[in-house]
């Protein structure tokens, strides 16, 4: 019986309007959109879309709980599988994932799982505080339920100690479902704040900040200590920490480390990497400057290299920070464009202007070392590559400048060397990625793990969350054979 | 939060700060730096380590006055607290005894030459320090660098004291009197860093220099650091701060310094403004 009402949109900030701000573009459902969305789903016995989430979130039931007005229990619900809702509501790629497998989708358009999830653990917020499972919530059917795997050889007081390095998506699942587990968890991370790039990536408008607080919170009162300031590798080594009674260790650093194109003038007055410009913006707050002390300087005609969900971001900033011009210069084109479909849109909405099939080959400068102008030359696709996508082909004689004063590379990131290359017996892989089990998250040092965008390269935050689970079961077996003794 | 244990005043506008960080202290080598933010609102900014001791748990921090963040960290006082201090940050230095090593001090550039000085001296390298300043009053550390020095020369701009002129005409006149130099630490202003390699560059003595480009995260993670070295890009806070100065790109370096200078005036006025609210264009309390 396919449901005959159509999606409800999300609402959103005006984009005249919400150029001028960093407050949330999109508004999240009332109660009855929320309502009349969740009716929508047919409650499917296969449950495809559960399939479709990397840490299987069940869909269906906590969609029937926002259908039936049991928003809180909603909320709890999606909180077995996923501790950070409100998050993944908001940057998941659903429309790649749970929503992609949705049996409404195969003819008309599918539930909007990322809005009601969003919804649910919005509601939780406003109205009855963040439950925490184990029975300290104040109860529900659902509430306790969480997913504790059997006993563990540490519960109590006398809880084994494990560090976790790293505090985005992938250190924060981790250390959550350890301390679900019963173990003693410290999370070490080098900037002042927690997050990793849900802190100095994504921006306010997109992930107000106020909700990665609260959900760094949550993961606090499950007893997880959060030490900041210490960047492992300097502050202290792996044996520093297996020296301190840490029995087991899970890196979770990241792919912070910004590649540029390699072309003359690079460092040029006016090129920044999109992780200096994002930083000085998001975890600085340099759009409040000079209240907030960090500064950033944005031109009025601005180029942002790359067409993923960071230039994405990198361009929409760049207007908020009052650019009169922001271009999207990518050599692939609209259909290989890796950013998600809904931030394209928002966006083209905000006034970005795209340069498709078009790669630049040199930053001009003037004599005292800022940015004139890009010069750039057209492309065509040629024969497909090896991952299938037609490569782009340079056309001879094509090329031209763009008259722009800024320009941001915003083309990907390698995982972070640092602690790599302080850590003498750190397997590592081609791209200077962590090699780790993907069963397990175990590397090539007994008793450390690894997961998220340090072994995969840039990737999703709910993939980064996928990973700090699948380690968290992993050091929980690791531990219980014994290895705890050593 | 970061106790500050003793703050000093060495010179009109440069102050040494004793900071409680034990974990940094017991880490820490000559070459090490951190990076703080002062407050909620702070930038974050790179300083080195100026000394440390692991047994008191505290590192040393000297810091010269020169924009909005170093003048209100100045206006800190023993006993107050900084929000935030990372590090050690960086690579050390690679020290190993020489015949003789010639320190060349540019102004602040004797707080980070200090460290590495010393330690020189304990492993019996011989240590000619050459140390420069506008006048006599910014020549610091003098006590200290005597100490760990078999030679020191000073040089001020004014001729308040010692030789008159630039401390890289020190330099050149060892050089050409044929003294035998293993190695050259050149620590300062960039231009003065810039001359110290050009002085060198004719007698091919090998010549470190520590860089201060503008960083924010001091790990790697934005390349707001980058740097030109033989042709390369290099993050200065990672691969960094030391690098063979004969092959960095100053001119570049130089340029890349200048780039939030209307900023930078901007912050410092809004902030003198904040700490002076007499002034009347000040609305900041009326809504
Ligand atoms: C601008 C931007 C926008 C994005 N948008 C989306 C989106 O919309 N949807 C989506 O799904 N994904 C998005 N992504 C990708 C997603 O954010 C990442 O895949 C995800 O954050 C990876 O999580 P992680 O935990 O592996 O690492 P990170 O989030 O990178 O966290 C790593 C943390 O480790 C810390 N660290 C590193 N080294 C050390 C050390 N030695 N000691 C202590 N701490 C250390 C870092 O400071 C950092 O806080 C985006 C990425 C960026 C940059
Ligand atoms: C590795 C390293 C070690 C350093 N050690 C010391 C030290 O021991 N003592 C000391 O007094 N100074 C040191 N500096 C320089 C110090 O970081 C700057 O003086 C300080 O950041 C200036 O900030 P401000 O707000 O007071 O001045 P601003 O008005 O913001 O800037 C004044 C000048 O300082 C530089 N600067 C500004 N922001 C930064 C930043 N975030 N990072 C680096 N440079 C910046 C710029 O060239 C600028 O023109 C070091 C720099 C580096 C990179
Ligand atoms: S976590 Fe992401 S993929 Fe899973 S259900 Fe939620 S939005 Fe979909
Ligand atoms: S596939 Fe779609 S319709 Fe079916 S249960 Fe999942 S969300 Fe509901
Ligand atoms: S300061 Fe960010 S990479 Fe060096």
């Amino acid at each position: 019986m396919p449901s005959r009402v159509g999606r409800s949109p999300m609402p959103k900030q005006e984009p005249r309007e919400r150029i001028r701000n960093f407050s949330e573009v999109a508004l999240g459902y009332s109660e009855e959109d929320a309502i009349r969305e969740a009716s929508r789903c047919i409650n499917c016995p296969k449950r495809p879309c559960v399939s479709g989430c990397p840490v299987e979130v069940d869909i269906p039931s906590f969609i029937g709980l926002i259908r039936d007005g049991r928003f809180a229990e909603a909320a709890r619900k999606i909180k077995e599988k996923n501790s950070l809702p409100a998050i993944c509501g908001r940057v998941c790629p659903q429309e790649t994932q749970c929503e992609a497998q949705c049996t409404l989708g195969k003819k008309g358009e599918p539930v909007a799982i990322g809005a009601l999830e969003r919804f649910a653990a919005d509601f939780e917020r406003a109205h009855s505080g963040i439950s925490l499972p184990g029975g300290l919530d104040t109860g529900g059917p659902h509430a306790g339920r969480s997913n504790m795997v059997g006993s563990c050889p540490g519960d109590g007081s006398g809880g084994l100690k494990v560090a976790v390095v790293g505090s985005g998506p992938a250190g924060l699942t981790c250390a959550a479902d350890l301390a679900k587990m019963g173990y003693k968890v410290t999370i070490f991370e080098s900037l002042h704040s927690a997050g990793g790039v849900l802190r100095y990536g994504i921006p306010e408008f997109r992930l107000p900040k106020a909700i990665l607080e609260e959900e760094i919170a949550y993961v606090r009162a499950l007893g997880v200590e959060l030490r900041l300031n210490v960047l492992i590798g300097q502050t202290y080594s792996l044996d520093d920490l297996f020296r301190a009674g840490y029995k087991a260790i899970f890196l979770g650093t990241g792919a912070g480390l910004p590649h540029f194109l390699g072309i003359p003038g690079e460092n040029l007055n006016g090129v920044y990497s999109a992780n200096e410009f994002l930083t000085r913006a998001n975890l600085m707050k340099a759009y409040l400057f000079p209240d907030y002390v960090t500064p950033i300087k944005v031109g009025r005609r601005v180029a942002v290299v790359g067409a993923g969900n960071v230039a994405m971001d990198a361009a929409r900033v760049a207007l908020r920070l009052g650019a009169e011009e922001v271009t999207i210069v990518y050599r692939r084109s609209r259909a290989e464009m890796p950013a998600r479909r809904e931030e394209v849109e928002n966006a083209e909405e905000e006034g970005v202007r795209f340069a498709l099939l078009t790669n630049p080959i040199r930053v001009l400068g003037d004599e005292k070392g800022w940015v004139t102008g890009l010069e750039c030359i057209r492309m065509e696709l040629g024969e497909p590559d090896e991952s299938g996508r037609r490569r782009p082909v340079p056309i001879k004689g094509s090329e031209f400048i763009m008259g722009v004063d800024t320009m941001i590379s915003a083309i990907g990131t390698d995982p972070n060397p640092l602690l790599p290359r302080l850590t003498p017996g750190l397997a590592t892989g081609r791209h200077g990625n962590l090699v780790a089990d993907p069963e397990t998250g175990a590397t090539s040092i007994p008793g450390v793990f690894a997961g998220g965008d340090i072994v995969t390269g840039s990737a999703t935050v709910i993939a980064a969350m996928g990973a700090g689970k699948v380690a968290a079961r992993g050091i929980d077996r690791y531990l219980r054979a014994g290895n705890a003794e050593k | 939060m970061y106790r500050i244990v003793r703050k000093e005043v060495l010179a009109p506008r440069i102050k040494s700060f004793l900071i409680e960080a034990p974990e940094i202290a017991a880490k820490a080598k000559p070459g090490h730096f951190v990076v703080v933010r002062l407050d909620e609102k702070g930038e974050r900014i790179p300083l080195t380590i100026a000394d440390y001791d692991a047994a008191s748990g505290t590192i040393e921090l000297v810091v010269q006055e020169v924009g909005r963040t170093t003048y209100q960290m100045g206006m800190l006082e023993a006993g107050q607290y900084i929000q935030d201090v990372v590090g050690p940050l960086g690579t050390p230095m690679h020290i190993e005894k020489v015949d003789c090593v010639v320190f060349v001090a540019g102004g602040l550039g004797v707080a980070p030459i200090y460290p590495k000085a010393r330690r020189h001296y304990e492993i019996g390298s011989r240590v000619v320090s050459l140390i420069g300043a506008q006048n006599k009053d910014l020549l610091i550390m003098r006590d200290r660098m005597e100490k760990v020095s078999h030679e020191v020369r000073y040089s001020t701009d004014d001729g308040s004291f010692g030789h008159h002129g630039f401390v890289t005409e020190l330099l050149k006149e060892m050089l050409d009197s044929g003294a035998k130099i293993s190695e050259v630490v050149a620590v300062g202003p960039l231009v003065m860093m810039r001359a110290a390699c050009r002085v060198t560059e004719p007698f091919g003595v090998k010549t470190i220099v520590s860089l201060n480009p503008i960083m924010v995260d001091g790990t790697g993670m934005c390349g707001s650091c980058r740097v030109t070295v033989g042709g390369e890009t290099k993050f200065s806070c990672v691969d960094g701060p030391a690098f063979d100065g004969h092959k960095v790109d100053f001119g570049e370096l130089i340029a890349r310094q200048n780039r939030f200078l209307a900023e930078e005036r901007l912050a410092m006025e809004h902030f003198t403004r904040g700490i002076a609210p007499e002034r009347e264009e000040c609305r900041c309390h009326q809504g």
